[in-house]
């Protein structure tokens, strides 16, 4: 019925329609996937770098060579990354873990690092003044202040790993990477449109609610932005 | 061996034109946006929000509108090295000491000339960092741009995937490695080397 007032629109709409009821479901659970893939990986480089960085603030030296050591990582592009574990860990859930585990840990590194190392030793003479150990000084002094830097890395590294794991469906891991993949194969943008959107948004949504995180964490005296 | 070392050529070349592009509108852009601030605001916010898009999903979605191949993989290079540029540009240009351009007011200059000859030299490491940052970048996109058509060392990593062929990946993945370690080592070696020998100091990476 083309001399229907918007017909060609309502086509359009129709047919978005009938793929989203027929992908809908599968583009859900990529999208979960990809949560699980990109929040696993972050958590566990939270886990590690974290406490790594407290350890370094305090030994300068080896700080230096663990920091360059991560920087290097960092520099080697993803695709080769995936393609050096290939051959140990296979494919699947594992290798893609890994490697986006490896990743997230330079920037939450750093950031904890940098963060301990910067407050400012005034803080830290008024602590020792009231008679602080070691111990007391990092947990009630030095990691507080420290904290939204920190989490100013875990955010960047969130982003980071979100957009990364999209290329773990290259080795079968899952991920929005299947959807955007099957799409430039089969040259269909719904396909792409279905993947690359819930991927853009999620790293954007991820971006800008830790920013808020952020902010909300950092004590109003220091508040720079 | 040749086969890698002209993939590798194509890989850099790739990327040294995106960042390249993105340098030559990027810079002039951070320049203007420390003489309109009020512009700051909304174009860093944009090149963000650039930033945050998953490179594979920008890939696919700018080959709907220019094709597959490398052209499409230079636009998203283009695109992506923006924030970097932009932002050290701008930030370096305003982290000059008022005093040194105070100074120069004093001597008579032009406000371009306090731009070209005071500014844009003092943040010289800094711009030079962003472009590092943008160049390293770009070189790992560009590894990804195989999936749209393009060329560079993605395709020996890519091909040697699907044929469970490790030591083609490897053949691939190593050169791609290498050429971003060595890029960034290289620059960073640069950058120290262009700070003026007055302001010896650390050069500061904005990201």
């Amino acid at each position: 019925m083309p001399w229907l007032p918007w017909y060609g629109e309502m086509k359009q709409v129709l047919s978005w329609t009938e793929f989203l009821a027929a992908r809908g479901s599968s583009i859900l659970s990529a999208t979960g996937e990809h949560l699980l893939l990109s929040l696993g990986a972050v958590l566990l480089g939270t886990l590690i770098a974290v406490p790594l960085g407290i350890l370094l603030a305090r030994h300068e030296q080896v700080a230096s060579v663990v920091l360059g050591i991560s920087g290097t990582i960092q520099t080697i592009p993803s695709l080769a990354f995936f393609g050096f574990v290939l051959p140990f860990l296979g494919i699947g859930v594992v290798p893609a873990m890994t490697v986006l585990f490896l990743y997230s840990i330079l920037p939450i590194l750093r950031n904890t690092y940098t963060g301990i190392r910067e407050v400012s030793p005034a803080y830290l003479e008024a602590g020792v003044g009231m008679g602080m150990n070691r111990r007391q000084l990092l947990t009630w002094i030095q990691f507080p202040l420290a904290f939204p830097v920190i989490m100013s890395g875990i955010r960047v590294s969130t982003v980071y790993i979100i957009s990364w794991a999209t290329l773990s469906a290259l080795i079968g891991a899952g991920g929005l990477g299947d959807p955007i993949l099957a799409g430039i194969h089969t040259y269909d943008a719904k396909l792409i449109i279905a993947g690359a959107l819930p991927a853009a948004m999620l790293a954007l949504l991820a971006s800008w609610s830790l920013g808020l995180v952020e902010r909300a964490v950092t004590p109003r005296g220091l508040r720079q932005r | 061996m040749d086969r890698v070392l002209a993939l590798s050529w194509q890989h850099l070349s790739l990327s040294v034109i995106g960042v390249a592009l993105a340098a030559a509108g990027g810079i002039p852009l951070g320049i203007l946006l420390t003489r309109y601030r009020w512009l700051a605001k909304p174009v860093m916010a944009a090149t963000e929000v650039i930033q945050t898009i998953p490179s594979l999903a920008m890939l696919a979605l700018l080959m709907m509108l220019f094709g597959l191949g490398d052209t499409t993989l230079v636009v998203s290079l283009f695109l992506y090295s923006l924030l970097p540029i932009v932002r050290n540009t701008y930030t370096g240009l305003l982290g000059v000491e008022p005093g040194l351009l105070e100074a120069g007011k004093g001597m008579g200059m032009t406000r371009s000339q306090l731009i070209w000859l005071v500014q844009v030299p003092i943040a010289l490491p800094v711009i030079l960092a962003g472009l590092r940052v943008a160049l390293v970048t770009a070189i790992g996109i560009a590894t990804i741009g195989v999936l749209i058509g393009a060329g560079g060392l993605g395709t020996l990593i890519w091909r040697g995937i699907q044929t469970r062929n490790n030591t083609m990946v490897l053949m691939g993945a190593v050169p791609a490695a290498l050429l971003a370690i060595l890029t960034d080592a290289g620059l960073a070696l640069l950058e120290q080397a262009l700070v003026p020998r007055g302001l010896k100091k650390k050069a500061v990476s904005a990201l």
